[in-house]
């Protein structure tokens, strides 16, 4: 199976915890025409990662570096949830069963569905599960 | 008032000085034979021991710096052979490397006795119950008051640091009637009592404070006695000088530096010109009797004054006055000698954090906090939290490894601290003591 086009690229910043910094980064990607798809924020004491899908990575890459943050990409998959009660349990279940660790997660409401961002520890087997299971895995072309 | 040792306490300036001369010419001449550090140092210098013919040519003798005991590390420039030492205190240098001071069998007691004198002089001796919250170890503080305390004939209480509850539960248990420990601690001994329902005033025996290794004030002093019910008397010394070794006595009014031990100066830090007494600069001390690690016009880089006047005590040694700041940018940390080069030369070792950083050093209730901030590199950036918690732990466990006290560190991005030309203020120290 090519498990490729489902690989997403997703830009993950560092940012000191504190007011201020995300409307930086937020104005950077407005001045950039870069739309954000989907994002989430992770927090630890004093500082917090900025995780975010976005329409053009390589320019969003391009400018948040230039502006001296620590950018990085990683390699997430994105699953379209039914919008009901039990949407996540089989996700997650399809997972937990094949061994693969959700290292992160975050989800937002689609304009047709329910969609899972999800950070696993082992991509392909991932990808390939979740196939099989029967549910359905946006292309990388959904997002950029 | 009770003299430890009439013999030198109370002796006339004149007697002591002349005293002062004969071990200071009998120093010179030991260890210009001996010692190839200071032989090669007084050549330098142009001084020979011939040239020593009075006090006041103390002048001639070249100055030795913190330095030099960390370019001798760890015992190049000790003059006892190994089998004359007794023991090794290590304290930590300014930068990797840790500065070893070594002592012969006399040198222990010498410093001991230096204390003794000085915990009579407070009043102190036999029937008295002497806690030491002072650190045992590496670090001088703990068993250098012990030996001291037990000198005078008191009970002595080892304590150490920590288990706060503890101590204070043994302090109205065995009637402990003094304690030494950094001032900042016995605030914070205080305030966990108050929280115990434990009131230092009422409720225990303890009248005297020996307090030090970090700089207090007059304010400080006011608000420990009236707070605590206690007399705190100020104590001072350096690892480079055996350890905490001249205290304040019953007047309370700066350090008596016994003259058959130490000879103090104060020096213009910058023109190296020696001051008149009263007048303040750069203490700097010549050791009379040390064996093992002799210190010669040794810059301990505090500042203050020194006071000639026969005390109303009786004694008549100089004293050293309150301890008005540093030359350097040493800072003192829960009673902990921390240099701000040491924070650099640790983080240089760590490739996933860059060299720039920043300290802020704040009093939390009584204790000391120290905050190192520190850029995380873009290679060593990752997407997952718990990496760069690891980072962060393996950052603070470097740091508290190297500079002996607990630090926390916050990881800021790239480019995000300030940069300094030429001296650079890398610490904000935020205590008001």
């Amino acid at each position: 199976m090519d498990t490729k086009k489902y690989v997403i690229k997703q830009i993950s910043v560092f940012s000191e915890n504190r007011p201020g910094r995300l409307a930086s980064v937020a104005k950077a990607l407005g001045e950039e025409k870069v739309n954000i798809l989907a994002f989430s924020i992770a927090e630890a004491s004093g500082f917090g990662v900025i995780r975010a899908l976005v329409d053009q990575p390589e320019k969003a890459h391009k400018k948040l570096s230039s502006l001296g943050y620590n950018v990085a990409f990683t390699d997430v998959i994105a699953v379209q949830m039914k919008d009901k009660p039990g949407g996540l349990y089989e996700i997650a279940k399809v997972l937990g069963d094949a061994g693969i660790n959700i290292e992160y997660s975050y989800a937002y409401s689609g304009k047709k569905a329910a969609v899972l961002i999800l950070r696993v520890d082992q991509v392909d087997e991932a990808i390939e599960k979740i196939s099989e299971s029967g549910a359905t895995l946006l292309e990388h072309t959904v997002f950029h | 008032m009770q003299y430890w040792d009439p013999r030198i306490e109370a002796t006339p300036k004149e007697d002591l000085q002349k005293m002062q001369y004969r071990l200071l010419k009998s120093l010179v001449c030991r260890l210009y034979s001996f010692s190839p550090f200071y032989h090669d140092r007084m050549k330098k210098q142009k001084v020979h021991p011939d040239d020593i013919r009075e006090l006041s040519d103390v002048h001639k003798l070249p100055f030795m710096f913190k330095k030099d005991l960390r370019d001798s590390y760890p015992n190049k420039i000790f003059t006892a052979t190994p089998e004359e030492l007794v023991r090794y205190h290590v304290s930590s240098g300014t930068t990797g490397k840790p500065t070893v001071v070594g002592y012969t069998q006399n040198d222990v007691d010498n410093w001991s006795t230096s204390v003794a004198r000085g915990l009579s002089s407070m009043g102190l001796g036999r029937g008295d119950v002497i806690q030491v919250s002072y650190g045992y170890g590496l670090f001088t503080g703990g068993l250098g008051l012990h030996y001291g305390a037990e000198r005078i004939g008191a009970t002595v209480l080892p304590t150490s640091v920590g288990n706060t509850e503890r101590q204070i539960e043994l302090m109205q248990d065995l009637d402990v009637t003094a304690i030494a420990c950094t001032p900042s601690y016995l605030l914070h001994i205080g305030e966990v009592a108050e929280k115990m329902g434990v009131n230092i005033k009422k409720d225990t025996l303890l009248r005297t404070g020996i307090l030090g290794a970090e700089p207090w004030t007059e304010n400080m002093r006011t608000r420990i006695e009236n707070w605590l019910g206690i007399k705190a008397y100020d104590i001072y010394g350096t690892s480079e000088l055996s350890g905490p070794m001249f205290t304040e006595c019953a007047e309370q009014n700066g350090f008596h530096v016994w003259s058959d031990l130490a000879l103090v100066e104060v020096i213009d830090p910058k023109t190296e010109e020696p001051l008149e007494a009263g007048e303040k600069g750069e203490l700097t001390i010549t050791m009379l009797q040390k064996e093992a690690l002799p210190m010669i016009r040794y810059r301990i880089g505090d500042i203050s004054s020194i006071s000639e006047e026969v005390c109303p005590c009786g004694r008549t040694s100089p004293r050293i006055n309150r301890i008005q700041g540093r030359v350097d940018d040493m800072l003192i940390i829960r009673g902990i000698n921390v240099f701000p080069s040491q924070v650099e030369y640790t983080l240089m070792t760590i490739p996933e954090v860059g060299q720039h950083f920043q300290i802020v050093v704040e009093r939390t209730g009584a204790l000391d906090d120290m905050l190192v901030r520190v850029e995380l590199t873009k290679e060593s950036f990752s997407d997952k939290i718990t990496d760069l918690m690891k980072i962060r732990q393996m950052v603070e466990h470097r740091l508290r490894n190297a500079l002996n006290v607990a630090v926390n560190v916050e990881l800021v991005e790239p480019g995000s601290l300030p940069r300094f030309e030429g001296k650079s203020k890398k610490v904000i120290d935020k205590r008001s003591l």
